[in-house]
């Protein structure tokens, strides 16, 4: 057998193998990719101002939605926090961005709590609360946590999904913000959902 | 073959470079600037062999009725002791609890065998970790207050620590 066609044969190999490993490689992420799972719901709740709330507060703009309570002693304060840094960062440019604080815990968050709490953050954040079988659903239908946990007492705190969900202008989920990202990446998901 | 082991070694040498930068950046991802207080912080408190320092606490948010507690206790002796609770004027109660983040979800349990503090080691109570949770407080926590927390250990007994009150943010307690 000659070199010639050794080295012949050896490079239609390897040339195969790369392209089998591109076309796996392909297809993989095809069947990985998140398939479009149903997300969202209409609602009927009250903004932290006291007027009724659907689910078009979450259209024709784009949409931060976070879920979380007022009792929240580290995950919401930290998270709503950044998020006023965020805004703040972004300026002119976040100007159509619309964010919303939904509480998980409405039996405790008032409509006059939730606007006294998120008042201490920024303007630009409103909160959310209502029925909780009217929060219930919207919970579930965005496929967040959220689970009462008794203290001593009576009392009770709440476990809860403590990532910030960023929907484009049609109220699709396009990436999420998780507790502690780093600085930077989020703004960075935030002009890229911004840009749409 | 010379070259295709020179791409696999620059490709390997480009996968390390972006590993690199990616560590770099998880280093800058502390906090903001942590509220530094270090004149008006209180000394450490010595209670048989245990000591407390760095206490603080978080101003609180409007409508929030809760308040987080931190501190570091350091234990000399031979033997652990355990932080069962505590009381205070500033709250109803005051529980030892834990967050830990469960993939996305966020978890808060109330520890309710108290915390130990290992023999010749020491507990941390930071935001995000283990906490102090005042419950209920009387009135909002404003920043630059103290609020006094008498703190029970199984063995030490009762120390009275104060805990500064921080920025709504603080990240803990400065000391330069």
């Amino acid at each position: 057998m000659n070199i010639r066609l050794l080295r012949y044969g050896l490079w239609a190999g390897i040339a195969a193998l790369s392209i089998f490993l591109v076309l796996t490689y392909i297809s993989g992420r095809q069947t990985t990719a998140p398939r479009a799972v149903e997300l969202g719901t209409s609602f009927n709740l009250i903004d932290q101002n006291g007027n009724p709330i659907t689910e078009a507060a979450f259209k024709g703009h784009p949409t931060a939605l976070f879920f979380g309570f007022t009792h929240c002693p580290e995950v919401c304060p930290t998270t709503l926090f950044e998020m006023a840094d965020w805004l703040n960062k972004l300026g002119d440019e976040g100007r159509d961005l619309r964010v919303f604080f939904v509480s998980v815990d409405p039996e405790r968050d008032t409509p006059e709590v939730m606007k006294g709490y998120t008042a201490a953050f920024t303007d630009r954040i409103t909160g959310i609360t209502g029925k909780p079988e009217e929060i219930d659903k919207l919970v579930k239908s965005w496929r967040i946590y959220a689970k009462k946990v008794p203290t001593e007492n009576g009392d009770y705190t709440m476990d809860h999904t403590a990532s910030v969900m960023l929907l484009d202008r049609d109220s699709r989920l396009k990436s999420t913000i998780d507790y502690k990202e780093n600085s930077d990446v989020a703004l960075k998901k935030l002009k890229l959902l911004i840009a749409g | 073959m010379k070259i295709l082991f020179r791409i696999t070694a620059l490709v390997f040498f480009a996968a390390s470079l972006s590993f690199a930068a990616q560590a770099h950046d998880h280093s800058k991802m502390g906090q903001g600037d942590p509220a530094a207080m270090s004149e008006e912080m209180m000394e450490p408190v010595e209670a048989g062999d245990l000591t407390l320092s760095d206490a603080f606490t978080r101003a609180t948010l409007p409508g929030a009725k809760v308040g987080g507690g931190y501190l570091k206790i350091a234990n000399s002796a031979s033997e652990p002791d355990r932080l069962i609770g505590g009381t205070t004027a500033a709250a109803e109660r005051v529980e030892v609890h834990e967050m830990k983040m469960d993939g996305n979800v966020m978890q808060m349990r109330q520890l309710k065998d108290g915390l130990e503090i290992p023999a010749g080691g020491s507990a941390e109570l930071t935001p995000g970790g283990l906490h102090l949770m005042l419950m209920n407080i009387t009135k909002p926590f404003k920043e630059g207050d103290m609020i006094p927390v008498t703190l029970e250990f199984a063995k030490a007994g009762k120390v009275e620590v104060q805990f500064m009150v921080g920025a709504a943010n603080a990240a803990g307690m400065e000391h330069n």
